[in-house]
């Protein structure tokens, strides 16, 4: 049985908001039995983009992560839910019955993922449907993944046993592990949200200017162990990605010939820009 | 009387009459709605067929004394062949011209009778498609990309982009360093393109016709009430009878130029439809005095860059032909400076260029990003951030130049053979004119970017094969360009640029936003092509499509212009000065305008088109107190939404959107200015414009407002040439190459035609080749004009040396001393930046780039999905508030969290913003689009906070130069506090007006 799946590139991601908007426009004003009632016009982002600033200038990065209901296959709110209001198609897509559901704010405050709302109008908890009504009568994706203008939302419909293969191939996360709620939603690149980066710049005097220190190797150890490394670029930056935030201490050498060496203690809370490290 | 052809064809007619009677009740219904006789017939009624039209229809041969409609022919023989199908455009213009073809009645009648005689053709016509559940599938297009609109019962259900079928034809493919390139068989849309549904049904449409209440024609006009006072509705023939006899009294009163037109720089989508054509057509057929526009988007451009190389037809910016394929196959770096592609989508080019940059994201080409806020192509692509303090570019320019020449990182055989007046450009870059060497260390001063990361760059770009990707075209456009240095900024990059050797493979402006390889030699009109205006002076009407779609000329009669940035110093002190934006000539920019013209007569009544002054205009308080002037004796604004400054007007006329009106166009089918701009797309689109659903409300479309108006002032005959928009729709399809390549038929209903990729051997060559290998221009574009070239046709630049001018011979003609624009680039600090003694007032440099979700205002407000993404609106305490981006230090430093409302402010204007604090920016600059559609003062206008948004009130008003008009709006030095909750704040325009009004009181007295 072939069932959806929906694969969300973090380092693709720009927020420009299509899949939101996209949702939007289908859902507000549009009553799809069945599937959804009708989305209030503000308040409710089925599919919401969350925000992460890794560094300080002048070396940063900036992801974003959608996130919308994970369509879980171990659904925390379908075990919240009474009189069957929740409920899982063959297809593996989690409806929240329009109908059934009312009333249920439970339903909200079960989803790990914070991605059911509660429409207060209704009293209704509404989550985003897969566009399931859409695929019914032939579309072939959901509208964020047409909308989505770098591909970082893509909706495939396969065997379990081909995703996990695709899982391990492209190496896809869920977003909450530790929830155990079997999501049907698969994030690439987490680490661009998840983990913290080290980065910093390298300067020397040379010939009585101040110069970028290109070249120069850096190297990353916590305690003994060395974790990585890395050269420096045209502007004498580096950078050390995908470290655990809050991780501790740590100890950057730098060196480069002709220069004399430096070390450089680091205690990494979440990432962090260093001064200019001179030689 | 004899049976002649022409008798034939009135009996044919008559039977048409009652065979579409027959067929379709809808037009059986409207031969009833009136009661008249029509006649048709020879100038000496020798011949003819009347038709009269109420209860019962009925017609006959001769002539009918009582007709109140009369269409003559000059003879029978000429009346035979103009009706004859099928129908020559140009023999019925020619005919009307030649006075062979009259037509006489009161408008309302003769309006009525030529289009219920077009209505036979076009009653049967089928739009759409109908899906299996019931839905109709529609097309139209919008400022952001083309789209299906599915409708059911007469309301919009969903609005997506299009996705090709099996029908549609291939895109092109592209072969760079061992990979295939091709895009997705599917356009992308703008976030302000797929919000549109919102904003359609959106509780800010203007939906009947209203009048200010205080406002009596007649009587008490209460002029100073303006942007207070409230609205009744009234019906559609009292405003329109209150404007048709505004436009006659102020003629009869005041003499020519007392009518002002002002519109915004864009509008809805649709070649027939947008200002540049329907209401240039209405304008010029009043007569009215022109609000100049400035070239709001392409500043430092046009007025500087312009003259080092040409350009002046793509209004300074280069063309960018060839430059997605040559930029793959053969760069090694690109520098992104002032460019964010990504958030603002190229103009009107939806996500077409963000596949091209995921390409070059993966392809090794090294990437630098210079702007003060880590913009989102920053963000997307990665790659070096470097950040110039806001308004000094320039000078980071200039120091980049200097290591060149101090390291020998230059192509000294191109400057010698393809540029001239480098020496005196090296002179001052190495100080040798003003003793001062503008080394790295000196630009480390001014622009606050380490010298060692100048030197850097200097290095990295002097040793590549380098595209430079200035603006969000990349070939400039917005950002640093509409600054206080927005001209130094310009010239410097073409400087750069001709150091480097330009149009080397490799070396190029671009940054693959524009130059796809798609078809240019099919012809589908632009909007600024001008569409039904007739109008040969104000668009590109006269290139080609006057040909193209013969129609009826339109010439303004008043010459008098107020140049648009000193609008209300026109209307409050009752003069203003500026230049020409006309692309004609390097020249044309040398023209001065000077407001009252000799013998017009000042402006007391403006004719104003949607609401976004205030929001896009600088130092906008200013124009709070022209609104509120008597001087300004009637104003009608004819506007979409209820936002803006539209409550300021005595009249609204409720416009209708593009969704619920016929129209044509192709996706970013600019023409003029911005010739062939499909080449930032993918695929080339043109989309017939579905009548998606019926005008909500009592909105009309624009056209027909116009129309309404023309036939109280008996211009209707002339104004629509008797047909209604959807005949002209049909009259620039059969004008455009369309016709040859699929019918209209199937056009109507399919409603897109994807024009096929050009054959890969027929490819458009790649921009400045020609002019690297000294060869004669073969780039498909029609400029510079013939007499602009200095020796044989084709051969070199515009400039007077055919060659790439450091030294710029146009500005030596022009004023050789001007400080603003010497001859050679300086770097001059902005008045409006660190050096500025209000520095220490207002320390933070607020940046106001175009916005990234909305286009300008629209999409923004009126209770859109948009107000919801959070970093475009924050909602606090009930009200959706305008984002201010801040940097951590200068947050903690006023003691601002995320989310807190804070009043960002100078003695310009005050604004209430919510907070968002950022490590995208450097510490002292500060961040926030222009142009919300809301001015929402938090009591009298001028006199208290604004909550809507509006950042240009307090952006600065003054000219880039003197000798120019360029606005300076995006960069203002600002402060920011925590918000008190206060909302008076006087603005120091309002304060000046008071001061005039009080000075005007003393000498009546």
């Amino acid at each position: 049985m072939k069932k959806w799946n929906l694969i969300v590139d973090v380092a693709e991601c720009t927020n420009c908001n299509l899949c939101t908007l996209a949702t939007q426009d289908e859902y507000v004003g549009n009553d799809w039995p069945g599937v959804a009632a009708e989305m209030p016009r503000h308040g409710h982002r089925w599919i919401d983009i969350k925000r992460k600033e890794r560094g300080q200038p002048p070396l940063i990065d900036v992801a974003f992560l959608p996130v919308m209901c994970q369509h879980c296959d171990d659904a925390p709110c379908m075990k919240a839910a009474k009189g069957g209001a929740v409920t899982k198609r063959p297809d593996g897509i989690v409806i929240i019955d329009p109908v059934k559901a009312r009333g249920q704010r439970q339903i909200v405050d079960a989803c790990p993922f914070g991605a059911v709302f509660w429409n207060d109008e209704k009293q209704l908890p509404q989550a985003w449907p897969f566009d399931a009504h859409l695929l019914d009568a032939g579309w072939t994706e959901p509208r964020a993944a047409t909308a989505c203008p770098t591909g970082a939302i893509r909706a495939l419909k396969v065997e379990d046993g081909e995703m996990a293969s695709i899982r391990a191939r492209e190496g896809l996360e869920e977003l909450r592990p530790e929830a155990a709620a079997k999501p049907r939603v698969w994030y690439r690149n987490l680490y661009r949200f998840t983990k913290a980066v080290i980065a910093g710049t390298v300067a020397a005097t040379v010939k009585g200017k101040d110069e970028c220190v290109p070249g120069a190797k850096v190297t990353l150890r916590h305690g003994a162990t060395v974790v990585a490394e890395t050269e420096t670029d045209a502007y004498g930056d580096f950078r050390f990605d995908r470290l655990d935030p809050g991780s501790g201490g740590y100890t950057l050498g730098i060196s480069k010939a002709g220069l004399p060496d430096r070390t450089v203690e680091v205690t990494l809370g979440d990432s962090v820009t260093l001064p200019v490290i001179r030689l | 009387m004899r049976l002649s052809l022409f008798s034939l064809i009135l009996w044919g007619l008559n039977l048409l009459f009652r065979f579409c009677a027959w067929r379709y009740p809808a037009f059986a219904a409207r031969l009833r709605e009136k009661s008249f006789t029509a006649q048709m017939r020879t100038a000496d009624g020798s011949e003819g067929r009347w038709f009269r039209f109420g209860e019962t229809f009925s017609s006959g041969a001769g002539i009918a004394p009582d007709a109140e409609v009369v269409l003559s022919f000059k003879d029978a023989r000429i009346a035979a062949h103009l009706l004859m199908p099928p129908i020559d455009q140009q023999e019925q213009i020619d005919a009307i011209k030649d006075f062979k073809l009259k037509m006489d009645g009161p408008d309302e009648l003769t309006s009525w009778f030529t289009r219920t005689v077009l209505l036979t053709q076009t009653m049967g016509w089928k739009y759409g498609i109908e899906q299996a559940d019931g839905t109709m599938r529609y097309t139209s297009m919008t400022n952001g990309g083309p789209v299906f609109v599915y409708v059911r019962d007469g309301k919009i259900l969903r609005i997506t982009p299009i996705v090709f079928d099996d029908t549609d034809p291939q895109p092109w493919t592209i072969e760079a360093r061992g990979k295939t390139y091709t895009p997705p068989r599917k356009t992308t849309l703008a976030p302000h393109g797929q919000n549109f549904k919102s904003i359609i049904y959106s509780p800010a449409r203007c939906l009947y016709p209203m009048k200010r209440v205080d406002f009596d024609p007649d009587g008490e006009r209460n002029p100073q009430n303006r942007g207070v006072s409230g609205y009744e509705r009234i019906s559609w023939d009292e405003a329109l009878d209150i404007v048709a006899n505004e436009i006659k009294r102020m003629k009869r009163t005041y003499g020519p130029g007392a009518i002002a037109s002002s519109h915004g720089s864009h509008h809805t989508w649709g070649n027939i439809g947008y200002y540049l054509s329907a209401n240039f057509r209405f304008m010029n057929a009043i007569g009215h005095t022109e609000v100049h526009h400035n070239p709001d988007s392409w500043e430092g451009w046009y007025w500087g860059a312009t003259h080092h190389w040409g350009y002046s037809l793509r209004v300074g910016q280069c063309d960018s032909y060839g430059t997605v394929e040559d930029c793959l196959q053969n760069c090694d770096m690109m520098v992104f400076w002032s460019a964010n592609p990504e958030a603002t989508s190229g103009a009107y080019g939806a996500f077409e260029g963000t596949v091209r940059r995921q390409w070059l994201k993966n392809s090794g080409i090294k990437l630098v990003h210079i702007d003060p806020y880590f913009n989102e192509t920053a963000q997307f692509l990665g790659g070096k951030w470097i950040a110039p303090r806001p308004t000094t570019s320039p000078a980071l320019g200039v120091a980049l130049a200097h290591v060149w020449i101090e390291e020998g990182l230059y192509d000294r055989d191109y400057v010698a053979s393809h540029t001239v007046g480098f020496d005196k450009w090296r002179a001052y870059i190495m100080g040798e004119d003003d003793g001062i060497p503008k080394t790295p260390e000196w630009g480390e001063k001014e622009t606050g970017v380490p010298a060692k990361d100048i030197r850097a760059l200097a290095r990295e770009w002097g040793t590549s094969r380098t595209y430079l990707g200035a603006g969000g075209w990349g070939t400039g456009h917005g950002g640093a360009c509409r600054n206080a240095t927005g001209i130094q900024w310009a010239r410097v990059c073409v400087c750069l640029m001709a150091m480097q050797g330009l149009g080397k493979p490799g070396v190029n402006f671009g940054n693959l936003q524009w130059g796809t390889p798609v078809d240019f030699n099919f012809y589908f009109p632009g909007y600024a092509e001008g569409g039904m205006s007739g109008d040969m002076e104000h668009t590109a009407m006269a290139v080609q499509l006057f040909q193209r779609m013969p129609q009826l000329p339109t010439i303004n009669t008043p010459g008098q212009k107020i140049p648009r940035l000193q609008f209300p110093e026109a209307i409050l002190e009752g003069k203003a000065e500026g230049y020409m934006w006309d692309g004609k000539s390097i020249e044309h920019q040398f023209r001065k305008i000077v407001y009252p013209m000799p013998g017009h007569s000042k402006v007391h009544m403006l004719y104003k088109y949607g609401g976004s002054a205030i929001a896009t205009m600088p130092d906008s308080n200013r124009w709070v107190a022209a609104y509120r002037s008597p001087e300004l004796e009637f104003v009608v604004n004819q506007s979409i939404w209820m936002e803006g400054e539209a409550p300021f007007a005595d009249i609204i006329l409720p416009a209708c959107t593009n969704f619920e009106r016929p129209d044509i166009s192709e996706w970013a089918g600019l023409g003029g200015y911005a010739h062939h701009g499909q080449m930032q797309l993918n695929h080339r689109v043109i989309v017939f414009q579905h009548k998606c659903i019926e005008p909500l409300g009592e909105s009309r479309s624009d056209y027909e407002i116009f129309n309404d108006i023309c036939k109280r002032l008996g211009l209707s005959a002339y104004f629509s040439e008797g047909m209604g928009e959807l005949d002209w729709v049909k009259r620039q399809f059969d004008g455009s190459d369309i016709s040859k390549a699929i019918s209209w038929k199937e056009f109507i209903r399919r409603g897109y035609y994807v024009v096929p990729a050009e054959r890969k051997e027929l490819r458009a060559p790649t921009a400045f080749r020609w002019f690297w290998e000294n060869r004669k221009k073969d780039v498909p574009e029609p400029h510079p004009l013939p007499s602009d070239y200095n020796g044989d046709y084709l051969k070199g630049l515009q400039t007077q040396s055919g060659k790439l001018e450091f030294d710029c011979s146009s500005l030596k003609r022009f004023d050789a001393n001007d400080p603003d624009r010497p001859p050679v680039m300086r770097y001059t600090p902005a008045f409006e930046g660190i050096h500025d003694a209000r520095f220490a007032k207002y320390p933070l440099q607020l940046l106001t780039p175009h916005p990234r979700f909305s286009f300008h205002t629209q999409g923004d407000g009126k209770d859109s999905f948009l107000n919801d993404i959070p970093d475009h609106r924050l909602l606090v305490n009930g009200h959706y508030y305008w984002i201010i981006r801040l940097n951590a230090k200068d947050a903690d430093a006023r003691g601002i969290k995320s989310g807190d409302l804070v009043k960002v402010h100078n003695e310009r204007g005050a604004v209430i913003c919510a907070a968002a604090i950022t490590n995208r920016l450097p510490a002292g600059i500060a961040h926030g689009y222009e142009s919300s559609a809301n001015y929402q003062p938090l009591g009298e206008p001028g006199r208290s906070v604004d909550i809507g948004g509006c950042l240009n009130l307090l952006t600065p008003k003054k000219s880039q130069a003197k000798q120019a008009h360029a606005m300076a709006a995006s960069a203002a030095l600002v402060e920011i506090e925590k918000w008190d909750g206060k909302t008076e704040f006087i603005a120091e325009a309002t304060i000046a007006e008071e001061k005039r009004a009080a000075a005007r009181h003393a000498a009546a007295e």
